[in-house]
């Protein structure tokens, strides 16, 4: 061959972008993609990286355990708003774990094969980010420590949960789902495991990946039954992307406020969570791709599908806010029509103008070509609209129980310490966690990228 | 150790432990007895009648005993001042006798002494006083009614002829008195009567907030005032400064610097006696109306107003032939021997000469309230013996040489009049917590009778005034009904009285000519309607009821009109600097719709810095500026706006209704033509629904709460907090939107901010039927119960507050941090009947169903129903007009289910199909305009 960078295409697809660039072979993505996690002494950025994380983290830990200690007041809650940056916190985190299962799940299913170089980390976020949003609420709740009572099980006092509550649909549609999420993630991870396992020099990682590999030996039916389990995965992972989100959103829709009493919540809460888990999956690629250096496998062609989806979204996203502003005054109902004037006029009308800059106006850069071939302009667009969706969740809870049908119960919700520091510690928490697991696992399917390989130049070869 | 030692040990020790801080009172008490037999089995609580005094004045109680611990206070329907009601000060006093930061000790210079050093000190200056009948002996007092405390002191006094005693209230009737006086000739007090009173004009008189009395005046307006009843609804006109609870109920109400009412008053008597016109359209009409209810109308003025705006008043119904039909005059049941200013004037003009000796300050706080330019507290300095007898440690004990404990009111025997001059034995519930004593105790040693008790030196009165002939019997009989029967004053027969005299023709003093804009402003004192004159300032319940025209807890504010703040340039809760002929204090300013132009109140009672934790370091000391020329406004004030804040703590922040039918009301004459004008679609025909109803084959609780009865007086809200345990949370909290009140009083107003027309509405839990709370509930912690109450399972609370987001009316309470905290003394004081919630839950009302289960066990033991009235809420029992009615909605001949038929009736945001147990009956005002607001 010549010096030209041989260029592999996908698979039925002439003449699309390339999806991995590269002279590479299948020792040379193994190689690459293995000894990232096995054999590269980390640098000095991953360093500084796990610092600072680590120290958000024990923000993170400091911040629940005074919260253990001396309770819900700590935040900046009240009886008229009682919930507050926790409950926008965990719609915020649910959703980005939504991403990871639809680039996994749905784009399996719709075999779009440029999804194999980023579904191993979008699943990690989503297990990072379903965690998040598991343990937000519960440590929201006034006693945390009897959070099980929302599980049916059988007690001497046979008590039984409450199945009218959308809480109760939340507490199954986020174990399901982040049960499913691992399992995903886990069953994807085998033969990469197996291939650590064997690549190991170490006794230490020769155990601990051949523990996690189960016995994985390539054996025909070994790829046979893999196959068939994650398709099946796959297939029931999808409705699950649909239905977590439906049912968060009902966490609000059952309610009978203005401002959340509402039949749109559903796609809506679905198109912010493909929008922000999509968001949130450029914003984490990109620095991840200039890091361990993984442009070969994660080209421009991917962020730049990415960022069409998310253009897409947020056409979706445009529309359910003006469905919903053109509903509350259609409804001629005062109460809706009153929280509709509040989120534009209010108080907290600045997160509804925010919103609406970050969410509909700033995306719309995407249409440009340059903005999507410059990662560094992505990033910082993904990282507005991640900003975007957190302020959209906190407008949806704050400005729809500040003031609801009595004007004398009427009261604002101002953050406390404790709240920002639950913030910043829960994101920074995730981000550590995502670090670990980029240091000690391969980033990218290499089973997968293999494949890949064999798929598009095996016959030119 | 097994078993039974462990419970042996167990015992020994809880027997200990009650043993050791709380037991009955030694004397023999006699419970209050409704029906039922007296000897209660264990456990069950015993109520007691027996009365709380403030200005001297009786209010009479039933206390609420749990095994011989006081825990809660009820009005007692046999006396007159009370009729089974009672105000929030009454509820709240319970709190101040197991108050933790109470004396415990006697004090010499802030050291711990005994009382038997203190005895043999005063004894030997007394000895040494004795030759010169006790010149340089003085003795200070409030204000009191009591037979027992008169005729002890008469004793001492008679023992020590050259002694003085001096009374002094700071919020006193020094301006009733002397009005009387002006009228009369003689000092007397008048007792009106509101239920026969068709038109009433009050010149600053808060006869439902302030004035003695006034539980019973509110129940006896309120006859006048229930529109489906055959009689005319009675028309209230109110002129004053502030607004108050009688300004907001006024059918129509002229907002005036307290100095300018002298002159409309006068003005209006001008009117009346020659006819004529006044110079402004509203004095036009009410005396119009006044005059075309002769002998059915009312002019009263307020304490705060000068001695020649009662006597005009006085005049006025002299005029209107009311006196002897609406209002009536009777010796002041409080002892009057001189006028409380001038006996403390007196007084600390001779501490200031040197003169005084030996002084006694058996109640009172003179170094916080006295007035400012006696400089009492330099005066005090001049005393050689300075003895201090009160509840607290506080300023002016911490100034004198000698503290000595008292105890509370419930502590000690006593006896004392209600406004009307009937008579209460006062019995205690326990012996003294902290060794307390009460001051007929340290009287006889100047009577010479150390080691008598309060209860043998009020027995004593007794015997003498019963006799001995069936004296057992009616001792009894006294204690256990609360009452002396027949023992009112008789009223002043009219031919007696004469004919009011005119006062001086000359604008009573001080002379206030109408104010143009940029003048000097006015500065008016005001009782804080629950901190009183600053004594209850360690209660901190009272400290956390919202105000209620104010809607301020924990602090007090410089109150002014929102033109008045424009022309000043202040917003809410800016420091400003009030300053007052050389003296000055500092206040936020709060903005009060309906504040009269040109005048600033500053509530009284504020600003201690001597009331432990709970009461030091709230709101500014108006006494600073309170002088005894001018007790109760004063010209000449001047404000000086500095740059700093002070956040207040208000519990609401919107008074708009926007367009929503919150509270739905009427005139009279519009609501005559519309019967059913406050029922809307969602009241006549409920919304379909998915769910089958249930069935309540039983009982089915419900409530009505009547808005055009409801004063907004929160004594509601308190005696829940007393009866659900329910914590206070501290000012930081209540900034943050966390106070815990079962019930609020939310107000509303209408019309313009100079001149709104205010509504009140109580809001506890609806009870709805169709409970938003419970369908989100995802651990089934609320719930509804067999009879339709929606219950809130403590236990099983997880604390997800979607409930408390879910509930149209905001009325679910969550405990974010450890409110209730463990104190001994106040874990006493508990309704045991009652859980105290921990942290991390949610709570509210559940119509008191600790009262229901206690009644239906009475019922159950005889063998009966339940029947109507026998179970009333903690918000239902102490109403003083009767607004709040519960009761079985399956007995078609219940109170509320009559209530719930008038056409009145409706259900607030009764469109969200919630269907709530608790219904409102719509507001009817007596206007002369066509629609309020």
């Amino acid at each position: 061959m010549s010096g030209a960078p041989e260029v592999l295409r996908e698979y039925g697809q002439p003449g699309a972008a390339p999806v991995i660039q590269g002279r590479h072979t299948y020792g040379s993505i193994t190689d690459k993609i293995a000894d990232l996690a096995l054999e590269r002494r980390s640098g000095r950025s991953f360093w500084l990286a796990l610092g600072v994380t680590s120290v958000l983290a024990v923000v993170f830990a400091v911040s629940l355990i005074y919260l253990l200690v001396v309770g819900t007041g700590i935040w900046g809650l009240n009886n008229t708003v009682d919930w507050g940056f926790m409950i926008t916190s965990y719609v915020w985190w649910i959703a980005i774990g939504n991403s990871g299962t639809f680039i996994s799940a749905f784009l399996v299913l719709l075999r779009q094969r440029w999804r194999s170089s980023i579904n191993r980390f979008a699943e990690a976020m989503t297990i990072f980010a379903v965690a998040m949003a598991g343990l937000l609420p519960i440590m929201h709740l006034g006693r945390p420590w009897f959070a099980y009572w929302l599980a049916p099980y059988p007690g001497k006092m046979n008590l039984w949960p409450q199945w009218r509550s959308p809480l109760e649909w939340d507490f199954f549609a986020n174990t399901v789902y982040l049960i499913l999420s691992i399992l995903f993630w886990y069953l994807g991870l085998l033969p990469d495991l197996a291939t650590l396992r064997d690549r190991a020099r170490h006794r230490w990682q020769q155990l601990t990946y051949g523990l996690l590999a189960l016995g994985w030996r390539g054996d025909a039916r070994h790829w046979h039954h893999y196959e068939s389990a994650y398709r099946l995965l796959a297939g029931l992972g999808a409705p699950l992307v649909i239905s977590v989100h439906s049912v968060v959103s009902i966490d609000f829709a059952f309610s009978n406020l203005p401002g959340w009493h509402s039949t749109i919540f559903p796609p809506y809460f679905i198109g912010g969570a493909l929008y922000s888990g999509l968001a949130m999956a450029l914003t984490i690629t990109i620095p991840i791709r200039a890091i361990f250096k993984l442009q070969d496998f994660i080209t421009p062609r991917h962020l730049a599908n990415l960022a069409k989806l998310m253009l897409a979204c947020s056409f979706v996203l445009t529309y359910t806010y003006m469905t919903e502003m053109f509903t509350a005054f259609y409804s001629a109902d005062k109460f809706e029509i009153a929280t509709a004037l509040d989120r534009l006029t209010g108080p907290y009308a600045w997160t509804y103008w925010l919103t609406i800059f970050c969410n509909v106006v700033l995306p719309q850069s995407i249409w440009f070509r340059r903005v999507r071939a410059s990662p560094v302009a992505l990033l910082i667009i993904t990282v507005i609209i991640n900003v975007g969706m957190w302020t959209e969740r906190f407008m949806l809870i704050v400005t729809t129980l500040h003031r609801t049908f009595l004007p004398s119960s009427w009261h604002s919700f101002v953050p406390t310490f404790w709240d920002w520091s639950t913030l910043i510690g829960s994101l920074g928490s995730f981000v550590l966690l995502f670090l670990l697991f980029a240091r000690f696992f391969p980033v990218i399917s290499m089973a997968e990228m293999r494949r890949l390989n064999v798929r598009v130049s095996g016959v030119d070869r | 150790m097994d078993r039974r030692e462990f419970m042996k040990l167990m015992s020994a020790a809880l027997a200990l432990a009650a043993g050791g801080c709380a037991h009955p009172p030694l004397e023999p008490i006699v419970p209050y007895v409704d029906g039922r037999d007296e000897g209660a089995t264990q456990g069950d609580p015993l109520y007691f009648a027996t009365a709380l005094t403030q200005g001297g004045y009786a209010q009479g109680v039933l206390a609420r005993s749990d095994r011989g611990r006081p825990t809660k206070i009820e009005g007692n329907p046999q006396h007159p001042a009370s009729l089974g009601a009672s105000s929030p000060i009454e509820q709240g006093r319970i709190l101040e006798l197991w108050d933790p930061k109470r004396s415990h000790a006697v004090l010499h210079d802030g050291e711990i002494a005994s009382w038997d050093e203190l005895m043999t000190l005063l004894s030997l200056r007394l000895e040494r006083l004795r030759p010169s009948g006790g010149a340089g002996l003085r003795l200070l007092t409030l204000s009191s009614s009591s037979l027992t405390e008169g005729s002890v002191m008469d004793a001492a006094l008679a023992r020590y002829p050259q002694a003085r005693r001096h009374r002094y209230e700071p919020i006193n009737q020094d301006n009733v008195h002397e009005g009387a006086r002006l009228a009369f000739g003689r000092w007397l007090e008048p007792v009106y009567h509101f239920d026969r009173a068709l038109t009433i004009l009050s010149l600053e008189a808060d006869f439902l907030g302030c004035m003695p009395g006034r539980v019973r005046y509110a129940r006896d307006y309120i006859q006048l005032r229930r529109p489906d009843a055959k009689s005319p609804m009675s028309r209230l006109y109110v002129v004053e400064c502030m607004p108050s609870l009688t300004g907001a109920a006024a059918d129509s109400r002229l907002a005036s610097p307290s100095s300018r009412i002298g002159d409309l008053a006068a003005e209006l008597a001008e009117r009346l006696a020659s006819g004529g016109k006044t110079s402004s359209a509203w004095l036009e009409t009410a005396a119009t109306d006044l005059q075309s209810h002769r002998g059915r109308s009312l002019v009263l003025a307020g304490e705060g107003q000068p001695p020649e705006v009662h006597a005009l008043a006085h005049r006025m119904n002299d005029m209107l032939g009311n006196i002897g039909r609406t209002v009536d005059f009777i010796q002041p049941p409080i002892e009057v021997r001189e006028l409380a200013g001038d006996s403390l004037a007196a007084l600390v003009a001779d501490m200031h000469a040197g003169r005084v000796d030996t002084l006694l300050i058996l109640g009172g706080n003179p170094v916080y309230d006295a007035p400012a330019d006696l400089e009492f507290d330099r005066a005090l300095e001049r005393v050689p013996a300075s003895i201090h007898f009160g509840l607290l440690v506080d300023e002016t004990a911490g100034r004198c040489a000698w503290h000595v404990p008292a105890a509370h009111e419930l502590e000690t025997w006593g006896d004392a009049k209600a406004f009307d001059g009937t008579l209460t034995i006062r019995q205690p519930l326990i012996a003294p917590l902290y060794g307390g004593k009460s001051a007929l105790e340290l009287l006889g040693l100047l009577t010479g009778q150390l080691g008598f008790t309060s209860h043998d030196l009020v027995h004593a009165t007794w015997l003498a005034r019963f006799g001995q002939e069936r004296f057992d019997e009616r001792w009894r009989e006294a204690l256990r009904g609360g009452v002396v029967p027949h023992t009112a004053t008789p009223f002043e027969a009219a031919e007696h009285l004469g004919k009011a005299g005119a006062p001086a023709a000359q604008p009573p003093t001080p002379g206030a000519p109408p104010i143009a804009a940029g003048e000097t402003l006015e500065i008016v004192f005001r009782p804080d309607p629950y901190l009183w004159d600053g004594r209850y300032a360690q209660v901190a319940w009272l400290q956390e009821l919202p105000r209620p025209l104010t809607d301020l807890t924990w602090d007090n504010a410089a109150l002014m009109s929102p033109t008045l703040a424009a022309r000043l340039g202040v917003r809410n809760e800016q420091i400003v600097e009030l300053e007052l002929g050389g003296r000055t204090v500092e206040a936020p300013v709060w903005i009060v719709a309906g504040h009269a132009d040109g005048a600033v109140t500053l509530p009284l009672g504020w600003g201690r810095t001597a009331a432990g934790e709970v009461g030091s370091a709230h709101g500014a000391n108006a006494y600073a500026l309170r002088t005894s020329k001018a007790p109760w406004f004063a010209r000449g004030l001047r404000v000086t706006p500095t740059a700093r804040e002070r956040t207040l703590a208000s519990v609401h922040d919107h008074h708009r209704m926007l367009g929503r039918d919150i509270v739905r009301s009427a005139t009279v004459a519009a609501y005559r033509a519309k019967p059913d004008f406050a029922r809307k679609e969602a009241d006549l025909a409920p919304p379909p629904t998915l769910y089958p109803d249930y069935s309540y084959p039983g009982h089915a609780w419900g409530m009505s709460i009547d808005l055009t009865s409801c004063i907004g007086c929160s004594a509601c809200t308190i005696a829940c907090q007393a009866e659900n345990n329910i914590p206070t949370v501290g000012k930081e909290q209540v900034l943050m939107g966390r106070e815990m009140h079962w019930i609020r009083v939310d107000r509303y107003d209408e019309g313009p901010v100079t001149a709104p027309r205010s509504a009140f509405q109580p809001v506890p839990c609806m009870q709805c039927e169709h409970a938003p709370c419970e369908t989100v509930c995802p651990v089934e912690a609320s719930v509804h119960d067999t009879e339709g109450i929606n219950v809130q399972v403590y236990n099983r609370c997880v604390g997800t507050r979607f409930c408390a987001n879910n509930c149209p009316y905001k009325v679910r309470r969550f405990n974010f941090l450890r409110y209730a905290e463990d104190t001994p003394s106040l874990d006493a004081m508990r309704n045991p009947d009652v859980t105290v919630r921990m942290r991390g839950v949610m709570e509210k009302c559940n119509y008191c169903l600790q009262r229901i289960v206690r009644a239906r066990i009475v019922a159950d033991r005889e063998n009966r129903d339940l029947h109507d009235g026998e179970v009333l809420t903690a918000c239902q029992a102490v109403c003083p007009t009767r607004a709040i009615v519960f009761g079985d909605l399956n007995d078609p001949h219940s109170q509320v289910r009559i209530a719930k038929s008038s056409p009145r009736n409706y259900a607030l945001l009764g469109d969200l199909d919630t269907r709530p147990r608790t219904t409102y009956l719509a507001r009817i005002v007596n206007t002369t305009e066509e629609e309020p607001g």
